[in-house]
């Protein structure tokens, strides 16, 4: 077998983006190691999930979305809500902090059921009705309160100062547990349940699904709730980070996560997508900002700039990856 | 060999708003039998075919399936029926596995989970049962049509289908593909499975059908073993026109110059047309006949750079040329009405003299203005020319009847000057008047403007009428030129047909 086509069936295998995303987030890690003193410490790989276990959430729930070819643009509203209804009830009315986390993960999963079902049984775009979302979520946190409200409930600031060792001298907090749990169950969800599998067909083409008798329309419904509900977690573990409640918190997490799941491998045309490379996608951001914080000079908006190059580049990757096997079919 | 009687239609009748697409069509399907299901366009095939698979619900009839009555509402309630339809657009997802496709919807399950193991292991099984051996855990899209054609037969197989309907199962597939679809349909065949099988490819029909059934206009036309049913028959009951029954209808004069125009040299393209070769000369009408399917728009498409050749190579007048796309093309001065002018080319919500003009200024440029007056000049010019009724040249287009629609695109391409003009299906659903008005506008613009005119229509009559040359296609290949006495229905039907006076 000649050098090429190793490389063409490199490239037409499933998980090739997948390794590139990998590849690329071990590449960034060792630059970071070798220019800056102190990187290489467990911690600071710790720090990234800790810094980042929102977004992570958040772009799970984005993945389900973008997997059936449709987008959804309230998530960062929908933590800003989020995080101002939890601060609300706990200052105000001195509900358990149990029974807040509940009732607003419950509020994030209707939200995601009405989008859902408005872009479903309407046929309607759902750009435009996840932007009437986003404008209502963070009109609505406005209303609530145009002030800070700071989360002093005993409960929720134990949880979230709690360190979970995993190394002597490497930690990680409760909103990583969450958002690795979220990761891992929602892999199986996609790999191993008809539910999952029916996300993936109705992203492949809609229209067959149908023929094929599966139940498009609950499915489509189910994968925004999904969304609206990984949003609302998202926005507990944001307030386990922030303690309080803000108008401008997380303004344009939606965006980052797209960019995290696009880098991890996902096709926004719907379809394709593997949720441990958005991991990746998240952590790949992440790095790009240690890289900043350890440099100290360079404006944090860089993270911004090689996020768009990097985005640029495995657009074009996977049109290239899509056009190759093309070529391979059409060669056979 | 043919057994007991599986399907049986009765009386059925579909009304659509203004159309009778079904009148009192009867259809009986054996098991173990390939039931072929042919017709021209707007025969009522299609209409039959998703009246049985529940996509439409029917006016009036009965379906019976082993003798006990049904009423299929979707193709989900048609599947528990045991009828299954592979379409001819493959409906599977490309971005799952082979494995996943065939199973989606009934998958094995292991405490509550999808059991791949089990899944891929029956695909496997599955497939090789029908001669093809692959990575069944490959998404579907690194496979060629051919093969996710099989795929789709074995997921409709794999519900233990009784009735398989194949939708032009071939209309994609080049012919080694096609002949291990024929060897897999026989194997089916032999299994007792009622095949239904609908296409356009004469060929194929006497290659591996046991029965056809022929419709036309809706109506059946009946149904006949196919030994007894020589091919020229069977192009005369599809068309509507018994062999010698048309008069000779006086034709334009023979053309003169023999000037060739443009030249196709053996062009080639996958699916489309084999071996292509023809002269187009000036100033002749020179008709594509066939049946549809037989590469008469394809054709036509390739020589207005639509589509670009696998193989072969077009000259005009002498000299080499390459059309990467139609503005080529068009700057050559070949002009094309496509097939369906709804979606190709009217454009609704601009008026007659926006659409007029169109061509025009895409073939200047979009920098160069064309001034209103010079619009209006030639918008009036045209209008009077064509004789397009309209209430005023700034009338939206959409508001016209489909004739003056036509008209009003054949305009647009007159308005660039061509020296080939090909029309496709320009007089479909026009009323008779409006449709000789066109064809005396071809014969005129081929004779005073010495301008080449390609010409294809399904409608033989026309033919006749029009062209002073024919060129017919059958099953993506040119099988004949007609010139002069030769241009009259037995003979283009002995032609089409494969040349067997029977």
């Amino acid at each position: 077998m000649s050098f090429k086509k190793i490389w063409e069936r490199i490239v037409d295998s499933k998980y090739f983006s997948f390794g590139v995303t990998i590849v690329l987030f071990g590449i960034l890690y060792a630059i970071g190691i070798l220019n800056f003193k102190g990187f290489s410490k467990s911690q600071v790989f710790f720090n990234l999930f800790i810094d980042n276990a929102a977004l992570i959430i958040a772009t799970v729930g984005i993945t389900f979305v973008l997997l059936i070819g449709g987008i959804d643009i309230s998530i960062g509203s929908v933590v800003a809500l989020t995080c101002m209804v939890s601060a609300q009830l706990m200052e105000n009315t001195k509900l358990d902090a149990g029974i807040v986390t509940i009732l607003v993960l419950i509020m994030g999963l209707a939200f995601g059921f009405i989008q859902g079902f408005l872009i479903t049984k309407f046929n309607m775009q759902p750009f435009i009705v996840t932007l009437a979302g986003q404008f209502f979520a963070r009109g609505l946190t406005c209303v609530i309160s145009t002030d800070t409200i700071n989360i002093t409930n005993e409960t929720y600031n134990a949880i979230a100062s709690a360190r979970i060792y995993l190394l002597p001298k490497g930690f990680i907090s409760a909103g990583v547990l969450i958002a690795i749990l979220t990761l891992i169950i929602s892999t199986i969800v996609l790999r191993y349940t008809k539910f999952g599998r029916n996300i993936y067909a109705l992203g492949g083409n809609e229209q067959s699904a149908l023929l094929m008798g599966l139940p498009t329309g609950k499915t489509k419904i189910a994968a925004y709730t999904v969304c609206g509900f990984c949003s609302s977690l998202a926005g507990v573990v944001y307030s386990l980070i922030m303690l309080s409640g803000y108008p401008l918190h997380a303004v344009g997490m939606e965006m980052d996560a797209i960019s995290s799941s696009v880098i991890g491998g996902t096709l926004l045309s719907g379809g394709v997508a593997f949720l441990p490379g958005t991991l990746f996608g998240v952590l790949i951001q992440g790095v790009i900002q240690t890289f900043i914080t350890f440099n100290g000079r360079l404006s944090a908006w860089w993270t911004r700039i090689v996020i768009a190059s990097l985005l640029c580049l495995f657009i074009v990757m996977q049109s290239l990856i899509t056009k190759n096997r093309k070529r391979i079919n059409s060669n056979n | 060999m043919p057994g007991n009687e599986l399907l049986t239609m009765r009386g059925i009748c579909k009304y659509f708003p203004g159309v009778k697409a079904l009148q009192n069509v009867d259809f009986t399907l054996k098991s173990g039998e390939i039931h072929a299901l042919v017709g021209e366009n707007g025969a009522g095939k299609s209409t039959l075919i998703k009246v049985l698979t529940g996509v439409y619900p029917l006016d009036a009839g009965e379906i019976f399936m082993c003798g006990k009555q049904i009423e299929p509402h979707s193709p989900l309630d048609a599947q528990r029926e045991n009828i299954s339809t592979v379409y001819q657009e493959i409906n599977l997802c490309p971005n799952l596995s082979v494995a996943e496709n065939i199973f989606i919807g009934r998958e094995p399950r292991k405490m509550r989970m999808i059991d791949w193991k089990t899944i891929n292991k029956k695909a496997k099984e599955l497939l090789n049962d029908l001669n093809l051996d692959i990575d069944v855990t490959k998404t579907l899209d690194s496979f060629p049509v051919a093969v996710q054609q099989m795929v789709a037969i074995a997921r409709a197989i794999d519900i233990e289908a009784k009735v398989l309907i194949l939708d032009e199962p071939t209309s994609s597939l080049d012919e080694v593909e096609t002949q291990h679809l024929f060897t897999v349909v026989r194997k089916l065949k032999g299994k007792g499975l009622g095949i239904i099988f609908v296409t356009h490819f004469i060929n194929q029909i006497y290659e591996l059908c046991d029965r056809i059934t022929i419709l036309r206009n809706g109506e059946l036309v009946g149904t006949y073993n196919t030994e007894e049913l020589p091919r020229v028959q069977l192009i005369s009951k599809m068309i509507g026109k018994e062999l010698g029954d048309i008069q000779s209808v006086s034709k334009n004069e023979d053309v003169k110059s023999k000037e060739v125009y443009m030249t196709a040299n053996n062009i080639t393209s996958y699916g489309c047309i084999n071996n292509f070769n023809l002269d187009i000369y000036k100033g002749e009408v020179l008709g594509f006949a066939g049946l549809l399917g037989s590469g008469r728009t394809e054709t036509a498409e390739i020589l207005f750079g639509i589509n670009k050749p696998d193989k072969g190579s077009l000259s005009i007048e002498g000299k080499p040329v390459k059309f990467s796309d139609p503005s080529d093309a068009v700057n050559h001065k070949i002009a094309f009405c496509p097939e369906d002018r709804k979606t190709q080319g009217i454009i609704g919500d601009l008026s007659v003299r926006e659409n007029i003009i169109l061509a025009m200024q895409a073939k200047n440029g979009i920098w160069s203005h064309i001034p209103l007056k010079e619009q209006e000049r030639i918008a009036d010019e045209y209008i009077k020319l064509l004789q397009i009724k309209v209430s005023s040249k700034d009338q939206l287009i959409k508001n016209l009847s489909g004739g003056n629609q036509q008209k009003v695109i054949i305009a647009r391409w007159l308005a660039t000057n061509p020296y080939l003009l090909i029309l496709d299906e320009p007089t479909r659903g026009i009323d008779i008047g409006t449709k000789a008005e066109i064809q005396k506008m071809i014969i005129e613009l081929a004779k005073e403007k010495d301008m080449s005119v390609i010409f294809i229509s399904s409608e033989i009559d026309e033919m006749i009428r029009t062209c002073t040359r024919l060129a017919v296609l059958r099953d993506r290949e040119k099988v004949g030129e007609l010139v002069g006495k030769d241009i009259n229905s037995d003979e283009i039907m002995k032609t089409i047909a494969g040349g067997v006076d029977q």
